[in-house]
């Protein structure tokens, strides 16, 4: 690779001036803290009985199923061979962090996600059955998998079989994200990513995100019905998202300020990157507009006595704010993590290309296909029905 | 039977197939060399290299290495004694072609510092394999089953050292392999064959009469970056603080 195509500056091993992981790699952390994220707040519901988050709950699965089921694909499509990929599953080599992902995420696709919409739905899936004509007569009946005893005590089986789930699901769903961060944290050659704060970092983070994507679809979502927004649930969603977001960038903070106050062998090194190539995706999209921005707009319309119609405004621009704040993050870590030399005496630049396989143009489809995916289950499995969703689940 | 063409066509590389499993076909010479006997390092002298980049250009033709990319390269360190600088380092084209002439600056020494895989013992790349295809040989090579690697890259990202880069043709992960097709059966490396000063000698650990013992016994040395704890076997006489 020619250093100087590359915008090498000093000195770098000559076997890293090309940067391994893309910009689809930046999607794999973000895609799933959004599923994981989702499904925590649907869990509050569920298990903690948070009722004012209830017109959520539903919405908050789909949307989580949607980005599971786009989740391996950015990793699918960086593979050099991506027709190997199977060889995880069937002789993963036990020492590999990267080697469980197949089975933590066919655990929490299959057992956690898959198994509690389904329950949760049955009974919807078995009236539509029978309310429905013609094709969609045929895929509910194809959906209710042969069970469509939908008699009161059937449904209390549903419901305690269900809570059950989501009581596995919030470890499986900590398990999911943690883990992904432990890929990165555990890499004690890139001193960047090499934290044990990691997997918890990616967690918070994850919450955070996953919190303002259902904030944000559930306003969308009752805007495009043309339907009121039940500002007591939008309020406490913005409230946990507002906590959750002060964990999260206290440790992002405890991370910053252990580097600093350490300042081992690495830390000229990076310090000089964030002050140079990470300044702008680092402190002034994550920090400032994707941190700082939205903590101050929700914790205003905490404290301060703030309209209905304003504090819907301030939680959408938060709510997007921090959206575009974690995949810059997510972006820091993945790509940062890349631009100095291991040799501490570099730096190299990432060139985004747009329509090649790792380019910009996958990337953007790769993140339009979740709100898709979505789009159909929302068709095919209303989750607005909360009214029908408590007689589903026999309260 | 009557023999038609097309039953003849069939036969024949059945037949060779079966002779060939049966050992009927002609048998290949058993190789004498035992994984077992051997652990391969290697040592090199930093005070004997002169960077005329001998063994980048070897190393390359030795196993194809494709354009760009390096299995071992040369660089040249420029560094000042107090107060300390950020050290000037290069390395151009891998030190392909050796290095053009350069003025020394006032206050500094100057030396060359050849890199390749070291072989580590406790490999962070063959740790992080999710399939196993990078794997260490019982002689202590770390070696790459390319018919297996997926290419994720997670090696090269876990690799402290930079040793590894992605085949652009096989999009298979590349790296040393210390010659291996040459040691076994009795050669030394294409990069230690070519070095005219003899700054790197392939090394066997298992060999009590290597000189390799007296070299570690006799000498100040060290592996890059001992803090990592990888249990490198690339073994430097003469290393600088300097270099990473």
């Amino acid at each position: 690779m020619d250093p100087i195509l590359h915008g090498v500056q000093g000195f770098m091993y000559p076997d890293e001036v090309e940067l391994q992981w893309s910009i689809l790699i930046v999607l794999y952390p973000f895609i799933t803290g959004l599923v994981a994220g989702a499904f925590i707040l649907a869990s509050l519901e569920r298990v903690f009985n948070v009722a004012a988050v209830k017109p959520t709950y539903r919405l908050a699965l789909l949307t989580a199923l949607a980005f599971m089921l786009v989740a391996p694909l950015p990793l699918q499509m960086h593979l050099g061979h991506p027709e190997r990929s199977f060889e995880m599953f069937t002789t993963p080599h036990r020492s590999s962090a990267m080697a469980m992902f197949g089975f933590v995420y066919l655990w929490y696709l299959m057992a956690v996600l898959v198994m509690e919409i389904w329950l949760d739905y049955r009974k919807d899936i078995v009236l539509l059955s029978r309310s429905s004509t013609g094709i969609m007569r045929w895929v509910y009946k194809a959906m209710t998998l042969g069970s469509d005893n939908i008699s009161e005590r059937s449904l209390k089986l549903d419901d305690k079989t269900g809570w059950i789930i989501t009581v596995i699901g919030i470890p499986s769903a900590f398990l999911l994200h943690g883990y992904v961060g432990f890929i990165f944290g555990s890499v004690k050659a890139n001193p960047w990513w090499s934290t044990p704060l990691m997997p918890i970092v990616f967690l918070f983070s994850a919450m955070v995100s996953g919190i303002a994507l259902v904030m944000l679809m559930y306003m969308a979502g009752m805007k495009a019905r043309k339907q009121p927004i039940d500002m007591r649930c939008l309020d406490t969603i913005a409230q946990y998202l507002f906590y959750t977001f002060v964990i999260d960038f206290s440790l992002e903070m405890l991370d910053l300020i252990h580097r600093i106050y350490e300042a081992d062998e690495s830390f000229k090194s990076l310090d000089f990157m964030v002050h140079s190539r990470l300044w702008t995706s680092q402190v002034i999209i994550q920090i400032v507009l994707g941190t700082l921005l939205p903590l101050a707009l929700l914790g205003a319309a905490q404290v301060l006595r703030i309209t209905a119609a304003r504090r819907r405004v301030m939680y959408s621009v938060a709510g997007v704010m921090t959206l575009i704040g974690i995949f810059a993050m997510r972006w820091n870590v993945v790509i940062g993590g890349q631009l100095f030399s291991k040799s501490f005496l570099g730096y190299t630049t990432y060139k985004l290309e747009f329509a090649t396989r790792e380019g910009l143009l996958p990337a953007i489809v790769l993140m339009i296909l979740p709100f898709f995916i979505l789009w159909v289950l929302v068709r095919l499995l209303p989750p607005w029905t909360a009214a029908g969703a408590e007689t589903a689940r026999g309260h | 039977m009557d023999m038609t063409r097309r039953f003849f066509l069939v036969l024949t590389p059945a037949a060779a197939a079966f002779m060939d499993r049966t050992g009927g076909a002609e048998t290949q010479p058993q190789s004498k060399y035992l994984m077992a006997d051997h652990y391969w390092a290697m040592t090199i002298d930093i005070d004997e290299c002169i960077g005329c980049g001998n063994c980048v250009r070897a190393c390359a033709t030795e196993n194809d290495v494709p354009h760009g990319f390096f299995r071992t390269w040369v660089e040249r360190y420029s560094v000042a004694g107090w107060p300390e600088e950020h050290p000037d380092v290069d390395s151009p084209n891998g030190a392909f072609d050796g290095f053009k002439d350069k003025p020394a600056k006032p206050g500094t020494k100057s030396f060359f510092v050849p890199k390749l895989c070291n072989h580590c013992e406790h490999s962070p790349c063959v740790q992080v394999c999710p399939v196993g295809a990078t794997f260490e040989s019982p002689d202590g090579l770390v070696l790459v089953d390319k018919d297996y690697c997926l290419g994720c890259r997670y090696c090269v990202q876990a690799c402290p050292y930079g040793c590894r880069y992605i085949d652009p043709e096989k999009q298979t992960v590349d790296k040393c392999t210390l010659c291996y097709h040459r040691i076994s059966q009795g050669e030394t490396t294409a990069c230690a064959e070519n070095c005219p000063t003899g700054a790197r000698t392939l090394a066997d650990l298992k060999n009590p009469k290597d000189p390799v013992h007296e070299f570690l016994r006799n000498n100040s040395v060290q592996v890059l970056k001992p803090h990592m704890a990888t249990g490198a076997k690339v073994y430097y006489k003469s290393l600088d603080r300097s270099v990473r």
